[in-house]
């Protein structure tokens, strides 16, 4: 229900949005077109209707599951958006994957430990992981590894094999290298992210009572660690996560820019540029839907890691 | 012994193979392999590897025999086209007259076009088979510039393309011409796979495979090059420019382009002007940019040799008129405007502004390169003879909305010519007026009804050398009297790595065939 009006109000958002932004005829249209042939293009994309009757043929095609065609490539958006899902999918997992591998460990052994020397470098590394520009970073990384050392390619997506009928560029070697760097630029955030709230969480949990039965009891380390521990903190954790791989799906407009990435992102800023409404309207609605489903699968994770919310559902 | 001499030349073909793919970077992207979808200029240069014209344009934009192997005016309002024997589809069908009739008759119903072609068929009435290889259009009167309308159309096939959708083209399904390159792969918005078509009727390209990948973002289409991952980069970003001269592992390929960038004004206006007030603040009575000695203050104001070296980085030439050199009605001996300060401020003591004005100039910001720079650099400019001016840089999805309905006082915004002195009057000089079709681009609502006689009469005229003394006339009119302001033609510039040469284009279309093998590698 309340999805249903999220959905409602974005729609009325972006129309008017766009109807304030410009004109998306004056950007598209050749500039030696006359004013017959400008005519011609307002009526053949339905521009020529009043804004309030433009939206109210979006919502009826919109119910029969065809959210418009785009203004600039003439096919359906909502086709534009899922030819290019795949590749953004893999950059975002990509990206979380690396940022788990990478942030956990780290988090530990800085909760863990406190006080030694590496511990204070991964803090301060992690500072500068949420400081540091995305843009600028993607460009160092594509100068450094692909422009000086030329160990891996500096842009684009690289061979692709077929699974389940869908174009996958992470089975092959070739895709992998071009995968590296753009999930690096990506993750460098989330790394500093999951290593401060592992970090926090851990400090928190260690001074808690049952941790120090569990070592009363005479529980070695290593299960005192990675069982009580572990779990416990995973709460902050996984709902940031989440959170951001909703919005690195959604918006990994500047990476995807930079390593000329052939996602999602990219299709979105290129479509606010030049005011390619139905794209925007078709993406911004699927983004709504996306984070929904995102938000019952953290919520649906929580019961399955915290016994304390599964007893009040039952309660 | 044997076996390594044969991984020997196995290695060696393999590398000859290697040699034998282009890798280009556009910086635009391409959205339709529908030839008649959108008349967008990557759109194009896709075009112009896989499909043929009647009429093709060189890189020095002169026409040459495309299809069509020569045209004629036979009547005053009737051209002869006869087109070229034997040439082949990539699927084999034979390219014939009837194809030029199914195209120009498809081309105005390309369904949800943003920007359609049927502006260059509108002015023929009537096309006549008369035999495979002959053709003739009927005008609506005389209307010379037909060749260089049809330098635009690409050609599809009866046969094939009867019922083919935008979407068959772009899936490659319909991607069938009569061009120099096969389509192999195309994936939207990231890269086009093209291979050498070996039944192509003209000079056969250098490369077997080409890969046409878009980059988007300079510096990544930059870097890429230097990193060797493609060969051949357009749109050289001018702050690389420097760099790259001096890097000996990239050569430049450069011409003056026919793109002007230029201050358009506003004319429409007689009283008050939206964004002109005189020093205190208050609006002025009258529009001051109706005067033509305070246009002129205004150009002599501005430093053009300043903007081309510095904020262009040499990538420019200071403009006197719209067209560079070598295109039809170039206007012989005119120079561009030399920067004199105190001429200005004399011509507007003279027109009644001895204490100057306020204006506020708007350009974009994200569409030319370095607009907002340049607009900022006239604001000073005009700041220094008493002109004290506001900077207004908008990005170009809003900035062209406000330019189109007139709103600016003063703006800066550039235009794609075709090589023809009747293209800049028609679309920016002359009259706005829906029903013929001109000044749809004058967004300063410049109206010289005299002028538009006279272009009129020009475009008539059949015979080459009249209409070029008349389109000169008219040109130096327009000029005179600074219907709008012209700053400077743009630099195309290629960047490739060595072992490459570029043929550089005035018309900035980025297609394989123009790119070699450096000679002697």
């Amino acid at each position: 229900m309340q999805s249903g009006f999220v959905l409602v109000a974005m729609s009325l958002l972006v129309f008017l949005g766009v109807y304030a932004v410009g004109d998306p005829i004056e950007i598209l249209i050749s500039p030696d077109a006359d004013q017959i042939e400008k005519e011609r293009a307002i009526r053949a994309l339905g521009l020529d209707l009043p804004l309030w009757q433009q939206y109210l043929v979006f919502v009826g095609k919109a119910l029969q599951g065809d959210l418009g065609r785009s203004f600039v490539f003439n096919e359906p958006a909502i086709q534009l958006i899922l030819q290019r899902m795949p590749a953004t999918l893999e950059l975002a997992f990509g990206s979380m994957f690396l940022s788990i591998l990478i942030g956990l460990p780290l988090g530990l052994y800085a909760g863990l430990r406190p006080n030694s020397a590496l511990s204070k470098g991964i803090m301060a590394g992690s500072i500068l992981g949420f400081s540091l520009p995305t843009f600028w970073v993607g460009l160092m990384l594509i100068m450094v590894f692909a422009v000086q050392l030329g160990w891996l390619p500096s842009t684009g997506r690289g061979d692709t094999a077929l699974l389940f009928g869908i174009h996958w560029s992470f089975l092959t070697r070739d895709g992998l290298s071009h995968i590296l760097l753009p999930a690096i630029n990506l993750s460098l955030f989330k790394i500093s992210l999951v290593i401060r709230l592992t970090r926090a969480g851990v400090r928190e949990t260690m001074l808690m009572d049952y941790v120090k039965f569990a070592r009363a009891k005479g529980l070695s380390p290593f299960r005192v660690t990675f069982v009580h521990v572990f779990k416990n903190i995973m709460i902050p954790v996984v709902t940031v996560v989440g959170l951001e791989l909703g919005g690195t799906i959604a918006f990994s407009v500047v990476t995807e820019s930079v390593f000329a990435w052939p996602g999602m992102g990219k299709l979105i800023i290129d479509s606010i540029n030049v005011l390619d409404r139905p794209v925007i309207v078709a993406y911004l609605m699927m983004i709504v839907l996306m984070f929904i489903i995102i938000n019952l699968a953290v919520d649906i994770l929580y019961t399955v890691l915290d016994p304390r919310v599964r007893l009040e559902a039952k309660a | 012994m044997r076996l390594v001499l044969a991984a020997f030349g196995l290695a060696l073909s393999l590398a000859g193979a290697q040699a034998q793919t282009l890798t280009m970077a556009v910086g635009a992207p391409v959205t339709s392999l529908d030839p008649h979808f959108h008349q967008l200029s990557p759109n194009n240069a896709a075009a112009g590897m896989i499909f043929g014209k009647l009429v093709e344009d060189d890189a020095n934009g002169v026409l040459r025999p495309g299809l069509a192997l020569s045209w004629s005016a036979v009547a005053p309002d009737t051209w002869e086209f006869r087109l070229r024997p034997d040439v082949r589809f990539h699927n084999g069908n034979a390219f014939t007259a009837d194809d030029v009739a199914f195209t120009f008759a498809r081309i105005p119903q390309v369904p949800n076009s943003p920007s359609s072609f049927a502006g260059f068929v509108r002015p023929i009435t009537r096309i006549e088979v008369v035999d495979p290889l002959t053709i003739r259009f009927t005008t609506n009167g005389p209307y010379p510039l037909l060749p260089m309308d049809l330098s635009n159309l690409f050609i599809l096939d009866r046969e094939t393309h009867a019922n083919a959708t935008t979407e068959q083209f772009n899936s490659g399904a319909m991607a069938i011409g009569t061009g120099p390159f096969r389509l192999v792969r195309h994936a939207n918005g990231d890269r086009i796979e093209l291979e050498r078509y070996d039944g192509y009727y003209g000079e056969a390209p250098a490369f077997a495979r080409v890969v046409y990948r878009m980059i988007t973002n300079d510096s990544a289409r930059t870097a890429a090059l230097l990193a060797g991952d493609v060969d051949v980069i357009d749109q050289v970003p001018t702050a690389d420019l420097a760099r790259l001269r001096s890097d000996a592992r990239v050569s430049l390929s450069e011409i003056m382009g026919l793109r002007i960038i230029f201050l358009g004004l506003d004319h429409g206006r007689n009283d008050a002007s939206p964004f002109i007030t005189d020093n205190e603040g208050r609006p002025i009575a009258r529009n001051p940019l109706k005067d033509v000695r305070v246009r002129r203050a205004l150009s002599m104001a501005i430093d053009r040799n300043a903007i081309t070296s510095r904020v262009m980085e040499g990538s420019a030439t200071p403009a006197g008129q719209y067209l560079p050199p070598g295109t039809f009605a170039y206007v012989p001996d005119l120079a561009a405007q030399a920067h004199d300060p105190e001429g200005a401020r004399r011509l507007l003591a003279e027109a009644g502004f001895p204490q100057g004005f306020r204006i506020t100039l708007h350009g974009p910001n994200d569409r030319y390169p370095n607009d907002s720079r340049i607009i900022q650099a006239i604001g000073q400019m005009w700041t220094r003879v008493g002109i004290r001016t506001t900077v207004e840089a908008q990005t170009w999805s809003t900035f062209i909305g406000r330019a189109a309905r007139a709103e600016f006082s003063s703006f800066l915004v550039g235009w794609g010519n075709n090589p023809d002195g009747s293209h800049p009057l028609r679309n920016l000089i002359a009259c706005p007026s829906p029903e013929r079709g001109w000044g749809n681009s004058n967004r300063g609502r410049y109206c010289n009804e005299a002028l538009d006689q006279g272009l009129m009469a020009a475009m008539r005229e059949l015979d080459n050398g009249a209409r070029a003394a008349q389109l000169i006339a008219l040109q130096r009119q327009a000029l005179d009297d600074l219907a709008i302001i012209p700053l400077h033609n743009q630099t195309n510039i290629w960047a490739s790595r060595r072992g490459f040469t570029v043929t550089p284009r005035v018309d900035e279309l980025s297609m394989a065939q123009s790119v070699r093998p450096a000679a002697g590698r």
